[in-house]
Order: structure tokens, then sequence, then C-alpha cells
């Protein structure tokens, strides 16, 4: 597992440059070395659908990405009440790094996993589905509601985008459009 | 950003685009096809296909490549794609309930097997790639107030 | 158990993006990495010590295959994050649009 520890602290490493730099396209530079990255642990964890899926997702969160950040800079002030603020963020997490490694004791060791629900998925996935990769037929055949909610959820999101953004020349098209209506009544 | 987008890039990116574009969509094909043998799946397939028509527009600039793919046909195709997935779900009824795999299961290992399961990955792919692909043209080609 | 604690850090350093800084960008991409890390978190609970990926092969047995639950369900999160960051990147193109800044101390007004 040493290959994995190592990734894992160059994830963290390159997650910090982009939380730190000064230079926006820097940042997003950043992030994409945090997703390939990621990609590459979820191959040496064995889950090659799932790596295939992250490397094309953040191919194309990136490409957005850039778009927003070309051409906007970055504000250089810091505001007053630096030290209070960061003091109360940094009681904040160590709250939660506390409730939350209480919780983490509570997990089976890393590498045993307890797959109470998984074993007969795995067992009888083949014949009772005939898809031979199993991820497939539990997202396709045994989980389709969850398929079907993550539908809705896109066409939602898509729907939501294509509202916020408006298109230019709307109101220049409807004054022109008025205009003609005050001439053809004259 | 927009003037560039207007006119494209440079001849080399052009030639390599004409030459790579239609090896991308296979592939997006493929992946898709294969779903319920190798890894892939419908969700990465669309992703892919969504992509080469990305690759397309940013290489060859706004206006010739929007004049060849419009806007509509990206809607038409995700509600498609999600009325084919419903329509697939609610054909399950005639089996017993909601989401049956009706079809005959076939033999493992072969490319018309698993019942439901290849149609399935069609209409997510076609859902997922137009959505991605309508995302991708409102937020980066179409213009701003800012940048008029 | 040290995978886990190097995916909490992963997990705090997002939170601690989207607390303490005033660019609307910087906020997204503390988003992305929390997101990041929680799709970690799913798929570091499914491994299994010498497992192989959940796919047969036609010719041989195997028997030790990982969890294949949570990777199903990381499978359909990450396409939902991609639509999440691309809504949350068109409304902050829009407030740029109106406000001409980025930073969220400078967004005051509820302008219409």
């Amino acid at each position: 597992m040493v290959e994995l520890c190592v990734l894992l602290v160059f994830m963290i490493i390159a997650a910090i440059v982009a939380i730190e730099a000064k230079d926006l396209l820097s940042s997003v530079v950043a992030v994409g070395a945090v997703g390939l990255a990621l990609c590459i642990v979820f191959l040496i964890l064995k889950a090659p659908d799932v790596a295939i899926t992250q490397l094309v997702v953040e191919i194309l969160a990136l490409i957005i990405l850039i778009r927003a950040t070309l051409k906007r800079d970055l504000p250089f002030s810091t505001s007053g009440r630096w030290f209070l603020n960061t003091l109360i963020t940094l009681a904040f997490i160590a709250v939660f790094l506390s409730i939350a490694y209480k919780g983490l004791k509570d997990l089976p060791e890393f590498g045993y996993p307890i797959m109470r629900i998984a074993q007969t998925y795995l067992k009888e996935g083949v014949m009772e589905t005939g898809a031979t990769n199993i991820v497939a037929s539990v997202i396709l055949d045994y989980r389709a509601f969850d398929t079907l909610g993550e539908a809705t959820v896109l066409f939602t999101a898509v729907i939501g985008i294509l509202s916020v953004v408006r298109r230019i020349g709307r109101k220049k098209e409807n004054q022109r459009l008025e205009e003609k209506l005050e001439g053809e009544d004259e | 950003m927009s003037r560039e987008h207007d006119k494209g890039m440079s001849l080399i990116v052009k030639t390599i685009t004409r030459l790579t574009v239609g090896l991308i969509l296979l592939y997006g094909i493929y992946i898709l096809s294969h779903g319920h043998i190798s890894p892939g799946g419908g969700f990465a397939g669309g992703i892919i296909i969504a992509l080469s028509f990305v690759h397309l527009m940013l290489a060859y600039g706004k206006d010739v490549a929007l004049a060849k793919l419009p806007k509509s046909v990206a809607s038409f195709f995700e509600s498609m794609g999600a009325i084919l997935f419903l329509g697939i779900a609610l054909l399950g009824f005639a089996g017993g309930y909601f989401f049956l795999n009706f079809i005959s299961k076939g033999q493992p290992f072969r490319l018309f097997s698993a019942g439901i399961i290849p149609l399935s990955n069609i209409a997510i792919s076609l859902k997922v790639g137009a959505g991605l692909f309508a995302i991708f043209v409102a937020l980066v080609l179409l213009k701003f107030e800012s940048e008029k | 158990m040290i995978a886990y604690l190097l995916c909490l850090t992963l997990f705090s350093l997002g939170i601690y993006c989207i607390l303490r800084k005033r660019n609307i960008i910087k906020i997204i991409i503390g988003v992305i990495i929390a997101e990041y890390a929680v799709n970690l978190f799913f798929v570091l609970v499914a491994y299994r010590i010498e497992g192989r990926s959940p796919i047969y092969s036609p010719d041989e047995k195997i028997f030790n295959m990982v969890d294949a639950l949570p990777q199903a369900v990381v499978l359909t999160a990450i396409v939902i994050g991609l639509a999440t960051t691309a809504l949350l990147i068109g409304i902050a193109m829009r407030i740029y649009d109106k406000y001409g800044t980025f930073d969220i101390t400078k967004i005051r007004e509820l302008r219409g």
C-alpha cells in the first residue's frame, strides 16, 4: 500500500497549492492534478469503471472552469479581523475532526470489508442478470431507481443552467420588434 | 476570448482534429456498447461522445461548428434519452413490476446478452452526452455582457 | 487506517477553503476538492486486500472480488458532482456580470 499513501500525499500537496495560489489559472491547473491523481488511485483500488468516468468528467470540469477564470483577476487585499476568522475556522475543523475520529474507529479495518449485500450480487449476478460486469448490473438492474434519480438530477441541473445564463441580444431583439410594430401602426 | 473563439485555432490543431474526431467518437461508441462486458458503461461512453463534439467546436470556432450542430438538437436528444429510459422501465410492467428485466438473458460474454442492460446504456448515454454538451454550449460559447 | 486519515485531511482542506476564502472561484475549488475526498472515501471502504476488480473473465474462476456496491454508488455521484459544479460556475459568471468582481465581501446590495 505504499503507492496508495504516496499518491494520497501528492493529492494533499496539490490541494494545498490549489487553495493558496494567488493566480486563478494556477489553482485550476492544480485541481486538475488532484483529479488525475485520484483517477490513478481508483485504478490502484481496482475500480476501472469509476476511473474512466472520473477522468472524462474531470476533463470537462476543467474546460468549464478555465472559461470562467480566463480574463478575470483576483483581488489582492485581505480584510481586517484576519486572526479571529482563522481561529474560528480552525476551531471548527478541530471539532469536526475529533467527532470524525470517533466515528472512524468503528469502521472495519482497511482491506477487510463486511460485504453483506455485495456477496449476493457477486455470487448470483451473472446468473440473474446475464451481465458479466457486476457494477453495470448493479446500476442498471438491481439499483435502477438510483440511475433514474441521477438522470432527473442531471436534467434539472441543465435546465437550471440554461435559465441562469441568459443570451445576449434578447433585449435588443425585443426593442427592434417594438419599433417595427410602432412603425407599422403609424 | 470570444473573438478567438469565432475564428478557431491554428492550422495544425484543425488538421489533427479532422483526423482524430472520428476515432474518438468510435471509441465512445465502443465503450458504450460493451458496457455489460468490460468496464465503462453508459456514463463514460456518453461523456466521451460529448467530448468529441466539444473537441470539434473548440478547434473550428463557434460559427462553423454551431451551423453544423444547432443547439436545439442537443435538447431534443436529451429529452429523447430520458423518455427512452423511462419507457424501458415502464415496459417492465408487462412482466410484473417496474424495471423488470424482461428480455431474455442470453449467454454471458456475448454482445447481445443481459436483457435490458445494453438498451438502458444507450438511453443513459444519450441523456448524459446531450446534457453535458448543452452545458458546454451555454457556458463556454455564448457571450456575456461584460465581454461585448 | 492511514489511508482513511489522509482522506479525512483532504476533506477538511476542502472545508477550510470553503469557509475562509473571499473569491467565489476559490470557494468552488473547495467544493470540488471536498467532493473528490468523499468519492475517494467510498472507494476506500470497498477495497479488499488482494482483491480483483468486479468483472468476470471467461477463462478463470475469480473468488476474491472487491466490493461492487460502493463503486456503483460513486459512479453516479461523480456525474452529479459535475452538474453541480457547472451550475455553481454559471451562477458565479452571472454574479461577475452584475457586480464586476468575484469578491464576496463586495456583493452586498440586492440589485435586480
